[in-house]
């Protein structure tokens, strides 16, 4: 019991010195990275709130949904009719006046975290909504139900104007969305959402992946289960959108097409399907490999042979490596690898050094070793 | 009233229809505290439709299920679990992608109090429940021998003891009625042993009321005190070992009709 006490801290104590080292490197990068390297390190944190929430649904819970564009489209256009500046609202809506109550009011800066939780909340409230009819379907059935609700979502922002401003979409959405609102949000997430798959809930959703008709028979509620699952995802899903517009400082429906939800698969397929970490690390390297490849995408001259850049080259890239993957890593690059505190003190060098360091934790260490070996 | 009060199951006039098909027909059975019944038929006999109307996943046509005096007929199954009737299926139905020791505890998550979001965050409220959870389900797979497998997929697991811990899984749901659908399916006779000692044990180790399907006659013969015979759906005999074996209706039902 002792042992398991010192254990807990210990994964307290790491976890903090973990984000402190992240957020003082991203101070570090604040301060000396120009706007390029900034800009492609947001998208990808933003990716890993997107893609994090994602998996809670696909690859722990074993739904098929094919809708967090949906989601996302949600937290973006909340979060920026809350953000966006009265005077830029005015300017923006010049067909059809912004419909009341948001025509009269806008957040101030501070309140940008209370905007991005208002965003995160529709999406949730937006994943009720199709849980409950969607749910008793699965498989194919649940995908084609919930893509449709993604496309529904696109056909209400290119249409009610009054509300979303239509396929102009809105610009001028002040860039709220710095390093560090990006970075923390993809931290909560995953903190939340390895915290849920590890515990009796995550069992239960896992449960419910393996075998639905034994998880209910051993008193799992399904329909609630499922419904956790999907809010959850739905609230990171949103507020990712939310985050998005505040990053790019622009909206409209095109951002929130089905092409986002392919991108959110193939992160997710990629880096192990129930693999928080496989996520985090793909949805952050996607972003990182999407700008590197621009270079496929401009004219390239090899010797006497021209090649005309071809917009679109990259997909084609990623296709291909979903392809390879698919052939030869069938559960992803992590499968359902989780890296954790217990895994990293358990490599034998890090152990070793760790124990060195602190002679007078050895037995406490061996003891606590062996105990999470078998227990 | 002494003897009603020790009723367990009752499954009162159970008909149900899969479209023109009637899989059970009238089916009627009372199972009492402690008991260890077998239900018996040829295959198709309806003897799983049986079980899958107790547990909820059907719902029968006409008819009642009731449970230690409560009415459960067309609940949902996670709610009859929870009142406290656990089952194990005819083709092993695990978890196979979650260890041995997460099997158990999915069973355990219905009886939990914490909150969703005190799961989310990790609070030290949701801390202590999970310890104290994890050490009862310890504690279970010791008593069926299966805690030194606890760190194994459950998927992994040799058939025998899949069997095992599919029992296990469903002790730890804290039943009084355990219904066992062909538990021996697939064992040699020396596992088949095995676990007639233990369905004994835990019937009498966690205070079990039992409630079996069985194709292996030597386990049934061997355990049950009562058995049931039901073939195209219709009850047609019951007694204990001895007088089944010696029914005519029974032997006609498995070795068909002699021609006269």
């Amino acid at each position: 019991m002792k042992e398991r006490r010192l254990r807990i801290v210990l994964h307290i104590v790491l976890t903090a010195g973990f984000i402190g080292v992240l957020f003082l490197a991203l101070w570090w990068a604040n301060t000396h990275l120009g706007q390029f390297p900034l800009r492609v390190m947001r998208t990808g944190a933003v990716y890993i709130v997107a893609a994090v929430a994602y998996n809670l649904v696909n690859g722990i819970t074993g739904q098929f949904s094919l809708g967090p564009n949906g989601f996302m489209a949600l937290g973006g256009y909340t979060v920026a009719l809350l953000m966006l500046p009265l005077p830029q609202k005015q300017f923006v809506w010049f067909l059809q006046p912004l419909m009341w109550p948001f025509n009269s009011f806008s957040f101030p800066w501070y309140l940008f975290g209370v905007a991005l939780v208002l965003g995160g909340l529709v999406g949730a409230l937006g994943a009720v909504l199709v849980g409950i009819p969607s749910f008793r379907l699965r498989g194919d059935y649940l995908a084609i139900a919930t893509f449709g609700f993604g496309e529904i979502i696109f056909v209400l922002a290119n249409n009610l104007i009054p509300l979303t401003n239509g396929p102009l979409g809105m610009k001028g959405i002040p860039e709220y969305a710095s390093v560090y609102w990006c970075f923390g949000w993809a931290v909560v997430a995953t903190l939340v959402v390895s915290n849920l798959a590890k515990s009796s809930y995550g069992r239960a959703m896992k449960a419910i992946r393996d075998d639905e008709i034994a998880a209910e028979s051993m008193g799992v509620n399904v329909f609630r289960t499922k419904m956790l699952a999907f809010a959850t995802s739905g609230f990171f899903g949103a507020v990712a959108g939310g985050l998005l517009v505040t990053l790019i400082t622009t909206i409209s429906p095109t951002l929130f097409t089905f092409n986002m939800t392919f991108n959110l698969l193939i992160i997710i397929v990629l880096g192990g399907l129930g693999s928080i970490t496989g996520s985090v690390i793909t949805a952050f390297g996607f972003a990182v490999l999407s700008e590197l490849l621009r270079a496929v995408e401009a004219p390239i001259n090899i010797g006497p042979i021209h090649l005309p850049g071809v917009a679109g080259m990259r997909m084609v890239v990623f296709s291909v490596l979903l392809i390879l993957l698919m052939i030869f890593y069938r559960r992803g690059l992590f499968g359902q690898f989780e890296l954790s505190w217990d895994w990293v003190l358990s490599r034998p060098g890090v152990i070793r050094s760790w124990v060195q360091a602190k002679p007078g934790a050895t037995r406490g260490v061996r003891k606590w070793k062996r105990e999470t070996k078998s227990s | 009233m002494e003897t009603r009060d020790k009723v367990v199951l009752t499954l009162d006039h159970i008909t149900i229809k899969f479209g023109g098909l009637v899989a059970v027909n009238d089916f009627c059975l009372e199972v009492t505290k402690g008991e260890l019944v077998g239900l018996i038929g040829p295959n198709g006999a309806g003897k799983t439709t049986v079980f899958n109307i107790v547990t909820g996943q059907y719902e029968p046509t006409s008819g009642r299920v009731t449970f230690e005096g409560k009415d459960i007929t067309g609940w949902r199954p996670d709610l009859i679990a929870e009142a406290g009737i656990a089952r194990t299926f005819q083709n092993v139905r695990l978890f196979t992608g979650m260890t041995v020791l997460d099997n158990v505890l999915v069973s355990q998550h219905l009886r939990l109090k914490s909150s969703f979001l005190s799961a989310a965050f990790n609070l030290p409220s949701y801390v202590v429940e999970e310890s104290a959870s994890r050490a009862k389900a310890m504690e279970l797979l010791e008593r069926v021998g299966l805690a030194d497998l606890a760190k194994e997929q459950a998927g992994s697991l040799p058939y025998g003891q899949q069997r095992r811990l599919e029992i296990a899984r469903a002790l730890a749901t804290n039943p009084r009625l355990l219904l066992l659908d062909e538990p021996a399916a697939g064992m040699n006779p020396e596992e088949t042993t095995r676990l007639m000692n233990f369905i004994r044990r835990i019937r009498d180790e966690f205070d079990l009321t039992i409630f079996l399907i069985e194709h292996d006659m030597r386990l049934v013969m061997g355990i049950c005190e009562r058995i049931r015979v039901i073939d195209y759906g219709v009850s047609i005999a019951e007694g204990t070992p001895q007088e089944i074996q010696s029914n005519p209706k029974v032997i006609a039902a498995y070795l068909g009709e002699g021609e006269d």
